[in-house]
């Protein structure tokens, strides 16, 4: 029988396969991006998996609002890139250095 | 059966998501990750939240995959050189997964017997309880249109200014390119632009 735990280890796996590409993929800003939705992915279904488990619907309305903002955030990402591509011809993160941060 | 499917959504939405932060070639790493989300769709199908499932979909696949795919084809960048410290971080990325994997292992893992509190179940009832006798996308409909009904609206407000943000930071007005002006075109006057002459024969202007 499948009960929460099961979600959760898929969930946390999830999760770390993230990191793991954050890390992994220091310079590519697009996988980075991609690990990210990755751990919001696994966000949802740690709460969806609670909703489901507990019968209280709000995890789900909170997933959606999660699923919003990781789409949102994509989208700014996403355009931030271009622009920057636009300006400078490059997306190495090492080379982004023009506000000395 | 369900066992199975789920046992076949968990490892494929696993696999896809190594393969999506191992990927040599960034095309396929989002197609990996697009084979993720469709596999934990099925993962939240199997929890019976349809309406997220197929907001997943939709939303996931539909729109920000397919915009990664975009920018990916669209920007011409070296992507073998942006792989080549691939190597050399290697062993700190693993260190780093293998300790968060072992910790949040101890924390959710099937044999650690952690449970709810005593109090937990009553505290937390009732808040906003799945209703039996209607599907999960009716019941998440009556929730969010009425008690969540500003949250709603904020996530609106959240998407209008992503909407904005992406437009203003991408938009560029080219100066090389030939323009339709309207209104020079209507305030054009008949008598300025066209000129009669009398041409004598034999004779030029």
């Amino acid at each position: 029988m499948i009960g929460l735990e099961h979600y959760l280890t898929v969930a946390s796996i999830l999760f770390v396969i993230g990191i793991f590409g954050i890390f992994l993929n220091r310079k590519n800003i697009i996988v980075i991006l991609m690990s990210l939705e990755l751990m919001l992915l696994s966000v949802n279904i740690n709460l969806v998996a609670f909703s489901s488990h507990l019968g209280d619907l709000v995890g789900q309305v909170f997933t959606l609002f999660v699923l919003t903002v990781a789409a949102a955030e994509a989208a700014i990402g996403l355009a931030i890139l271009v622009c920057f591509f636009r300006n400078r011809g490059t997306i190495a993160v090492e080379d982004v250095n023009m506000m000395k941060g | 059966m369900i066992t199975f499917a789920f046992y076949l959504f968990a490892c494929v939405a696993v696999a896809g998501g190594l393969l999506t932060v191992l990927a040599r070639n960034p095309v396929h790493s989002v197609l990996w990750l697009i084979l993720t989300f469709f596999s934990s769709a099925g993962l939240f199908v199997l929890m019976g939240a349809e309406f997220v499932a197929m907001l997943m979909l939709i939303v996931y696949v539909g729109a920000v995959a397919v915009l990664f795919l975009f920018v990916v084809m669209m920007l011409d960048v070296d992507f073998a050189e942006l792989k080549s410290g691939m190597v050399h971080y290697l062993p700190l990325a693993g260190l780093m997964g293998i300790i968060l994997l072992l910790e949040l292992g101890m924390v959710v893992g099937i044999s650690s017997g952690w449970a709810f509190a005593d109090a937990a179940p009553t505290l937390r009832a009732a808040v906003a309880p799945a209703p039996e006798d209607v599907s999960n996308t009716a019941a998440l409909g009556q929730l969010i249109y009425t008690r969540y009904v500003y949250l709603f609206q904020a996530a609106g407000l959240i998407l209008l200014t992503a909407m904005i943000g992406a437009i203003v930071l991408t938009l560029r007005h080219r100066v090389d390119v030939k323009r339709q002006n309207v209104l020079e075109q209507m305030y054009r006057d008949p008598k300025a632009a066209v000129e009669l002459m009398d041409v004598k024969p034999g004779q030029g202007i």
